[in-house]
């Protein structure tokens, strides 16, 4: 399942942001977030006390089950009262819930979250990026494995000078993209795919921001 | 027209290149000395493009400069910075100048470098880089748009003839001489048996090669690359012999080393030519080439 990836953003960071700010309610989510400790019921109860601590008043939270769905409304009107007594909300769960949040209630919010990337588990507590939805898939020739994200530099043609021992330059803990697609094709006999000079891409794919209309309604609307 | 850096690739002698890097800034005296001592000397110069990811004046204006000063510069060019409108355009000016080499590089990522939280671009890389070129010299631009008035370049690119794993390495080479590499500057090579394994296998191509030359300037600094210089390996025989010099003479003894493993290089015809990179230290490249027998 693809997980939105979550870090708590610095204190620092987040008291800024509050500055002024008295009356809090504070918003978890029960699904990416709770995996990833950042956002789930423990984390929202040591952000409780850690606002209170502040001199904060916190006038209530919640946990919505799945803060991008839209049966987030339904939820949130549940806590009408306590959120109509905040100053703010402070959403501590991926960005996509922020804004789905921010769009059906007339308050201000803030993230108490950075969302690093949309990836999957693949360890124990481990998350590895491996979409970046560019809009034109090349994992056809490339043994399934994405460079576009999985390589820094996103690059199309093989490895940079960067690479060393199957790692990347920019972090001895992050594989080299190109090395995995090399092993892969070496492993599957088609190395051929490597050799062939890929062109420039085309960044323009879905231009941003991605907007679409599924054309099976379009139809369905121009005969009603 | 035909650079004079082509002419000397192709005239089967023996080609010696360095380089010079731009300032953090205005100053422009220690380029502009490093470019007298050497315009001369050797048969061109690599002008570096914010190496290590480190923002400076520009390769375009060194290499510029360069050309004014009468040398000839290969002008190097990452696609860390720049899109592909503004590489095209970039070439556009450097032909328009004279300029004629280019080395072209896919570029360190800007992580590594002084502006860690900038845009890396790398809308193209160096194998696109490199075909972008041929594109433009057959007049049309990446968009399939007439190109107005001619462009001509000698075109480079890097190898990394250590790298592990290497068949992914060498798998880039051989599409950056697809894409049109007429010469390639190697990553530095410290042990020369190895680097012949490499040409043995890189003689088979039609593209001029120039081993790079790092200039060792202390033990330390020879472990520190062997750590953190991707492709880099100095066997520890060399560093020993670093280690071994007398207080202070650290780097008569790294010229002494380059010298010696240039002279090996040309004297058993590995390969087309060196490339010197002296790191800061440009105003040893004329020692180094003493200590090499060239003149």
């Amino acid at each position: 399942m693809i997980r939105s990836i979550t870090q708590q953003k610095p204190e620092e960071e987040l008291d800024q942001l509050l500055d002024g700010l008295i009356r809090v309610f504070i918003i978890g989510c029960g699904t990416c977030v709770t995996l990833t400790h950042t956002g789930g019921e423990p984390e929202v109860k040591t952000m409780r006390q850690r606002l209170a601590d502040k001199g904060k008043l916190v006038t209530g939270d919640m946990i919505l089950p799945v803060a991008c769905d839209n049966l987030t409304s339904e939820a949130l009107t549940e806590y009408g009262a306590q959120i109509g007594q905040s100053d703010v909300l402070l959403v501590m769960t991926c960005a996509f819930g922020v804004q789905n949040i921010a769009r059906q209630l007339k308050k201000m919010v803030v993230p108490a979250l950075d969302t690093l990337f949309i990836g999957k588990e693949t360890g124990l507590g481990q998350f590895d990026e491996i979409c970046t939805q560019c809009g034109t898939c090349i994992l056809g020739e490339t043994g399934g494995i994405c460079p576009i994200t999985s390589c820094h530099k996103g690059l199309v043609n093989g490895p940079c000078g960067g690479t060393s021992n199957g790692k990347c330059e920019i972090d001895s803990e992050k594989d080299c993209a190109w090395t995995l697609i090399y092993n892969r094709l070496k492993e599957l006999n088609r190395l051929d795919a490597m050799r062939k000079l890929q062109k420039p891409r085309n960044h323009q794919g879905e231009p941003s921001p991605g907007k679409w209309k599924l054309k099976y309604w379009t139809k369905a609307l121009d005969n009603e | 027209m035909i650079s004079s850096f082509k002419k000397a690739l192709n005239s089967g002698k023996f080609v010696i290149t360095s380089e010079v890097a731009p300032p953090k800034g205005t100053n422009l005296e220690k380029m502009v000395h490093h470019i007298e001592l050497l315009k001369d000397k050797v048969d061109a110069m690599n002008v570096t493009d914010h190496q290590s990811s480190v923002m400076r004046f520009p390769s375009l204006g060194g290499a510029l400069l360069v050309k004014e000063m009468g040398g000839e510069p290969i002008l190097q060019m990452t696609c860390r910075d720049r899109n592909r409108m503004a590489l095209q355009a970039d070439l556009f000016f450097a032909a328009s100048r004279g300029i004629n080499n280019v080395l072209c590089l896919t570029g360190d990522s800007v992580i590594l470098g002084d502006h860690k939280e900038a845009k890396g671009v790398f809308d193209l890389d160096s194998s696109q880089l490199l075909a972008t070129i041929r594109r433009l010299e057959k007049g049309k631009d990446l968009g399939g748009n007439d190109v107005d008035g001619t462009v001509s370049f000698c075109a480079g690119a890097i190898v990394t003839p250590e790298a592990d794993p290497l068949e992914p390495q060498l798998i880039k080479f051989e599409k950056k001489i697809d894409a049109g590499a007429e010469f390639i500057q190697t990553q530095a090579v410290y042990d020369l048996d190895s680097f012949k394994q490499f040409m043995d296998y890189a003689r088979q191509f039609p593209v001029k090669i120039l081993a790079g030359i790092i200039l060792l300037t202390s033990a330390p600094m020879a472990r520190f690359m062997n750590k953190n210089v991707a492709g880099v390996n100095v066997p520890q025989v060399l560093i020993e012999e670093m280690a071994s010099a007398p207080k202070g003479r650290a780097i008569e003894k790294g010229v002494e080393i380059a010298g010696r493993m240039i002279k090996r290089v040309r004297e058993e015809k590995m390969c087309d030519g060196v490339h010197i990179m002296a790191i800061g230290k440009e105003e040893l490249v004329p020692d180094i080439m003493a200590s090499a027998g060239l003149n």
